[in-house]
C-alpha cells in the first residue's frame, strides 16, 4: 500500500490542524493574517507538489482510492480556487466578529473533503468525502454569527443538505443491494438495466444535482450564496460545484456506463431547463449574490450538457470549463468582497460608479462576468466552444444553440452590473481602499482568464490528459 | 519588407495604443487625445501602405503570416489580405482616423472612451485580416462590449433612451451571433473528420471541393449564418437595432458601426458563405433578394417620415445595406464586386454624414429637423460636409456612391430584373429624403438662435477633410477602388460559374 499518494490529503487535513494549534497559542485579540499566509504558503507548496506527480493511475486500500491525472486536475483546482479565495479574504477575515482562526482550518478541511471527492473510487468513500465537504461548509455557512441573514442560510443548508444526502445514501443503499458492491467499477460490471439499478441510480443522480444546485434542485442555493460570507460564497461556487462534477462524472462514466442510455435522457433535459430557468431568473436578481448564485446555476447547466458527448471530449471540456470557471469567479467575488468592504451590502446598485473609483476592480469584474457570458477573447468563449463541439458532435444541435442564445441573454444582466459600475456617478466619494492581496487576485483572474481565452492550448491538454485517465473512456 | 508582418504590426500598433492610454493618468486628456491619434496615423500608414503594395496581378492572399496556436482545435494565427478584406481594413482606419478627431472634444472620462475606441477599433481590424475562422470570432465579438459601454456613458438620450438603444443594440447582435457561432461550429465539425478538423478559412473552403459537406447541411448552415451576419448588416426584419442604436450612440460610434463595424456582416457572407457554403448560398440567394428590396424600400420609406437627423441616416443605412445585399444575392462577378466596393463607399458616406450630425448636435443641442434650418449660413464646411456626403449617398456621378451602386445594379439585373427595377425605385427615395434634409436642415433663410454656433474648426476638421477628399477621390478615379475588389472576386469566377451550371433551387420559386 503506496501511502504517499495520499499526501495531498494528509498536507492539507495538517495543515488545517496546524492552524488551529498555532490559533490556541496566539492571544486573542491579534489579528489572524499569519494564519493566512501559513494557509497560503502551505498551498502554493502543495500545489506545485501536485505538478510533480506521475502521470500514471494507482490506487491505495484495495482500489478505494485513486489517483489518476482525473483526481489530479480536480486536486488542482480546488488548491487553486482556495488559495485565491484565501488571498482575497484576509481583510474579510479580519473584520468577522470571533473565530478567525478557525475559519482558515474549517475552509482547509472543507478542502481536504473535495479532495477525498475527487478520488475516491466506491460510493462510501465518496459519501464521506461528501459529507465532510459539507459540513464543513455548514458551519462556514454561518460564520457570521451576529447576521440573521447568515444563521438563516446555514441552518437551511443543513436540513436541505442532509435531506440531499439522505438520497443519496438511500440510492447508494439500491445500488449495493442489487450489485452487492461499492466500488465502481465491481457495480459496473453489474450494472444493467433493470428497475432496481434505475431507481438506484435515479436517486444518486438527484442527491448530486441537489448539491451542484442543478434546476428543480437549486431551491437552496440563491438563499444560501447571499447569506454565507463571501468568501464562502465564492467556494460553493467553484469548490463544491467543482467536487460534485467530479463525483458526478467519475460515478457515470465509470459505474453506469451501462445504464448510458437512461442517465443521457434525464442529463439532457435537466440541462437544458438549468441553463435556461438560470438565465431567465437571475435577469430579475438585484442582489449580487442572488445573481452570482444563479449565474452559478446556469454554468452548472452548461457543465452538465458537456455529459451528453459521453465520451473523454466531453470530460475534457467539462473540466476546462470548470477551471477557467474558476479563475472568472475569483475576479468576481474579491470584488464583491472589496465593494461590500466599502458598502457593507451586497447589492447591484452599490456597484455604481465602480469604473471611476476603482477602474482596475471595475474592469476584472467586467472581465470575469464576461467570461461567464462566454463572450470571446475571454476565457468563457473557449470553454463554451469545447463544450459545444463535443455536444454538436453527438447531434444534439437543439442543446448548443439553446446555449448560445441563453449565453448571449445572459450578458443581459451581466451588463446590468456594467451599466451599474461604468454608466452611474459613484454614491460617496470616499477612496475605495482594497489590500494588495484582493488586488493581486483580482489581476491574476484578469490576466487568466483573457490568456486561456486566447490560448487556451495548455489548458486544454492538461484539461484532456485528465480526461484521458478516466480508463473506461 | 518582403518578411515584415505587417498585419501584425497593425494589430500590435493599436494594443500597443490601448495599454500606452491605460497607463497614463485620467486627468490627461490632451496627451490620451494626441496618443490615439498617432496611433491611428501609425495604424494608417501601414494600411495605406499595405493598400498601395498590394500586387493587383497577382491577387489572393497578400501579406500572410501563420503561427500554429491551439493544436487541438486546429486554429493558427493566420493572417492576410485579398482584395475583398484590403479595401475594408483600409476603410476601418480612415474611420478610425477620423473618429479620433471628431471625438475631439470630449472630455468628460477621456481616458476610457478612447481605450475603448482603439479596442472596438482592433476588433474590426482583426475580423478583416484574419484567414482563421476561430480568430474570426474572437475579434468579431470583441467589439460588443466596447460599443455597449460607450452608448451609455457617452450616448445621448433623446426619442429612445441610451440604456435602452445600447442594450437593444448589444443582444440584438449578440443572439444573432449565437446563431451564427452553432453554424461555424456545425460546419467544422462535418467539413473534415475528427483529426483533421480545422477553423483555416482555405481549408474549409476546400470541404466543398472535396465533396464533404452536403447540399442539406450548407443549407442548414448557411441559414445560421445568413442569421447572424444578416443580424450585423441590418437585413430586413432584423435591422431595427439599427437606427436606435445609432441614434443614442455617440458620433464616433455611429461612424465606426455604421461605417464599418455593419460591413462585417456583408464580408462573413462572402468569405464564409459564398466561399465556404456555395450551395447553401445558392438556395438562399433569392430570398436574400427578396429582403434586400425589403431593405431597400422599407426603410427608405421610413427614412422619409423621420424627424430625427440621426434616425433619417441610421433607416438611409439599413435602406443601403439593400444594395450590398442583392448584389451579393447576384452571385455573378459584377454584383460581387458591386456589393464589397457599395460597402467600402457606404461606409465612407455613412462616416462623413454621422461625423456632420454629431458636430451640429453638438453645437445644436438638437438634431430634430424642423427645429434647424439655414445652417450654411454659420456653418458653410459643414454644408460641404453634409452635402457631400448627402450627394453620394444618392449616388450622384463623380462621388464615391455612383459606380458602386451602378454595378450591383448592372450585377444584379441578370439575375433579378424586377427586383433591380424596385431596388432602383429606391434610388428616387434615397433622393428624396435626402435632399428632404439637406434643404431643410442647411438651406432656407438665416436663423439667429444658431449665430453663436462656430463652423467646425481645428481638429475635428480632419474627419471632413480625410472622409471628404476619399469620396471625391474615389469618385474619379474609381479604379483605385474597384481593381483591388476585382482582384479580390475575380478567383471566384470558377466557383460561381459551378454554381451558376448547378440546378435551380429556391430560386424557382422566387424569381
Amino acid at each position: 500500500m503506496n501511502l504517499t499518494l495520499l499526501t495531498s490529503e494528509i498536507t492539507v487535513v495538517t495543515l488545517a490542524l496546524l492552524l488551529i494549534v498555532l490559533d490556541l497559542l496566539m492571544p486573542k485579540e491579534e489579528t489572524r493574517r499569519s494564519l493566512g499566509y501559513v494557509a497560503v504558503l502551505g498551498i502554493i507548496g502543495l500545489l506545485g507538489y501536485t505538478f510533480t506527480l506521475p502521470a500514471a493511475t494507482d490506487t491505495v486500500y484495495q482500489g478505494l482510492f485513486i489517483v489518476d491525472r482525473f483526481s489530479i486536475f480536480f486536486k488542482q483546482l480546488f488548491l487553486i480556487a482556495t488559495l485565491f479565495t484565501f488571498l482575497f479574504s484576509f481583510d474579510y477575515v479580519d473584520r468577522l466578529p470571533g473565530y478567525r482562526g478557525e475559519f482558515y482550518a474549517l475552509l482547509l478541511l472543507a478542502v481536504s473533503g473535495m479532495m477525498i471527492m475527487a478520488s475516491a473510487n466506491d460510493l462510501l468513500t465518496i459519501f464521506v468525502g461528501t459529507e465532510l465537504m459539507t459540513i464543513t461548509f455548514y458551519i462556514l455557512v454561518a460564520f457570521q454569527f451576529e447576521s440573521i441573514k447568515s444563521s438563516e442560510a446555514g441552518i437551511k443548508y443543513m436540513i436541505l443538505g442532509s435531506a440531499s444526502s439522505a438520497v443519496l445514501l438511500y440510492g447508494m443503499s439500491w445500488v449495493y443491494g442489487y450489485t452487492g458492491s461499492l466500488v465502481l467499477v465491481d457495480i459496473a460490471q453489474q450494472a444493467h438495466t433493470n428497475p432496481a439499478m434505475l431507481v438506484g441510480m435515479g436517486l444518486i443522480i438527484t442527491g448530486l444535482f441537489f448539491k451542484l444546485a442543478i434546476i428543480p434542485f437549486h431551491m437552496w442555493a440563491p438563499d444560501i450564496y447571499e447569506g454565507a460570507p463571501t468568501p464562502i460564497t465564492a467556494m460553493l461556487s467553484m469548490g463544491s460545484k467543482a467536487a460534485g462534477f467530479a463525483v458526478l462524472i467519475r460515478i457515470l462514466f465509470v459505474a453506469f456506463e451501462d445504464l448510458q442510455a437512461h442517465w443521457l435522457l434525464i442529463i439532457s433535459i435537466v440541462a437544458a431547463i438549468t441553463i435556461v430557468g438560470g438565465t431567465i431568473i437571475a435577469i430579475w436578481q438585484t442582489n449580487i449574490k442572488r445573481m452570482m448564485a444563479y449565474s452559478s446555476i446556469t454554468q452548472a447547466g452548461y457543465m452538465l450538457s458537456g455529459l451528453m458527448a459521453a465520451d473523454a471530449t466531453g470530460v475534457k471540456s467539462i473540466l476546462f470549463y470548470a477551471m477557467l470557471y474558476v479563475f472568472a469567479n475569483v475576479g468576481a467575488f474579491a470584488v464583491i468582497v472589496a465593494v461590500r468592504q466599502h458598502h457593507g451590502s451586497n447589492e447591484i446598485k452599490d456597484f455604481s460608479g465602480l469604473a471611476q473609483k476603482s477602474p482596475l476592480l471595475a474592469v476584472v469584474m467586467m472581465i470575469a462576468l464576461l467570461s461567464m457570458a462566454g463572450i470571446p477573447p475571454m476565457a468563457g468563449f473557449a470553454g463554451k466552444l469545447y463544450i459545444f463541439t463535443a455536444v454538436i458532435e453527438k447531434g444534439y444541435m437543439w442543446l448548443a444553440l439553446l446555449g448560445f442564445v441563453m449565453s448571449m441573454v445572459s450578458v443581459y444582466y451581466y451588463l446590468m452590473v456594467a451599466k451599474e459600475m461604468y454608466m452611474n456617478e459613484p454614491q460617496d466619494q470616499q477612496e475605495f481602499v482594497i489590500s494588495g492581496q484582493l488586488r493581486l487576485v483580482a489581476v491574476i483572474s484578469l490576466l487568466g482568464t483573457l490568456w486561456i481565452g486566447i490560448y487556451p492550448g495548455p489548458l486544454a491538454a492538461l484539461a484532456s490528459a485528465a480526461a484521458n485517465s478516466l480508463s473506461i473512456l | 519588407m518582403e518578411h515584415f508582418p505587417l498585419l501584425t504590426a497593425i494589430l500590435l500598433t493599436l494594443i500597443l495604443g490601448i495599454l500606452l492610454i491605460a497607463c497614463l493618468p485620467r486627468e490627461a486628456t490632451q496627451t490620451i487625445k494626441i496618443i490615439a491619434a498617432l496611433i491611428m496615423t501609425v495604424a494608417l500608414s501601414f494600411t495605406s501602405y499595405a493598400y498601395y503594395a498590394y500586387d493587383f496581378t497577382i491577387g489572393g492572399m497578400q501579406f500572410t503570416e501563420n503561427i500554429p496556436w491551439v493544436q487541438d482545435l486546429g486554429v493558427s494565427y493566420a493572417v492576410g489580405v485579398d482584395g475583398i478584406s484590403l479595401p475594408m481594413l483600409l476603410l476601418n482606419m480612415l474611420i478610425g482616423f477620423s473618429a479620433i478627431f471628431a471625438s475631439w472634444n470630449i472630455d468628460r472620462r477621456a481616458k476610457e472612451f478612447f481605450i475603448l475606441l482603439l479596442i472596438l477599433l482592433t476588433g474590426v481590424a482583426g475580423t478583416f485580416v484574419t484567414r482563421d475562422l476561430f480568430i474570426f470570432l474572437l475579434f468579431y465579438e470583441m467589439v460588443v462590449i466596447p460599443i455597449y459601454l460607450m452608448v451609455i456613458i457617452w450616448g445621448s438620450t433623446k426619442r429612445v433612451s441610451k440604456e435602452y438603444s445600447g442594450m437593444k443594440l448589444t443582444i440584438y447582435l449578440l443572439i444573432g451571433s449565437a446563431f451564427m457561432l452553432v453554424g461555424i461550429i456545425a460546419l467544422y465539425l462535418n467539413a473534415y473528420p475528427a483529426g483533421m478538423r480545422t477553423f483555416s478559412m482555405e481549408a474549409l473552403a476546400q470541404a466543398h471541393q472535396l465533396g464533404n459537406l452536403s447540399e442539406e447541411f450548407q443549407i442548414f448552415a448557411f441559414l445560421l449564418l445568413l442569421i447572424g451576419f444578416g443580424s450585423l448588416l441590418s437585413m430586413w426584419p432584423f435591422h431595427s437595432w439599427s437606427p436606435d442604436g445609432y441614434a443614442g450612440a455617440p458620433t464616433a460610434v455611429s461612424m465606426i458601426h455604421a461605417g464599418v463595424l455593419k460591413k462585417i456582416g456583408g464580408y462573413g457572407l462572402i468569405r464564409l458563405g459564398l466561399l465556404i457554403l456555395p450551395l447553401g448560398t445558392k438556395f438562399w440567394a433569392p430570398v436574400i433578394a427578396v429582403l434586400a428590396v425589403a431593405n431597400v424600400l422599407y426603410a427608405a420609406f421610413i427614412a422619409l417620415a423621420q424627424k430625427d437627423l440621426k434616425y433619417v441616416i441610421g433607416y438611409s443605412s439599413v435602406s443601403h445595406m439593400g444594395y450590398v445585399l442583392i448584389g451579393f444575392a447576384s452571385l455573378n462577378v459584377i454584383g460581387i464586386n458591386g456589393a464589397v466596393a457599395n460597402m467600402f463607399a457606404h461606409g465612407i458616406l455613412s462616416a462623413l454624414l454621422f461625423a456632420m450630425i454629431g458636430y451640429v448636435y453638438e453645437k445644436t443641442h438638437t438634431r430634430y429637423i424642423p427645429d434647424l434650418g439655414g445652417l450654411a449660413h454659420q456653418m458653410p464646411r459643414v454644408a460641404t460636409g453634409f452635402m457631400l456626403a448627402g450627394m453620394a449617398s444618392l449616388g450622384l456621378p463623380g462621388l464615391i456612391g455612383f459606380i458602386p451602386e451602378f454595378t450591383v445594379f448592372v450585377g444584379a439585373f441578370k439575375e433579378y430584373p424586377v427586383y433591380a427595377v424596385l431596388a432602383i425605385a429606391g434610388i428616387i427615395f434615397t433622393a428624396l429624403y435626402i435632399l428632404r434634409v439637406l434643404a431643410n436642415v442647411l438651406f432656407g433663410p438665416r436663423r439667429a438662435e444658431f449665430d453663436e454656433c462656430a463652423d467646425v474648426q481645428g481638429a475635428q476638421l480632419v474627419p471632413l477633410i480625410v472622409l471628404g477628399s476619399v469620396l471625391v477621390m474615389f469618385g474619379l478615379f474609381p479604379q483605385v477602388l474597384m481593381g483591388i475588389v476585382n482582384s479580390g472576386v475575380e478567383p471566384l469566377i470558377p466557383l460561381l460559374a459551378q454554381l451558376h451550371a448547378a440546378p435551380v433551387l429556391l430560386g424557382g420559386i422566387l424569381q
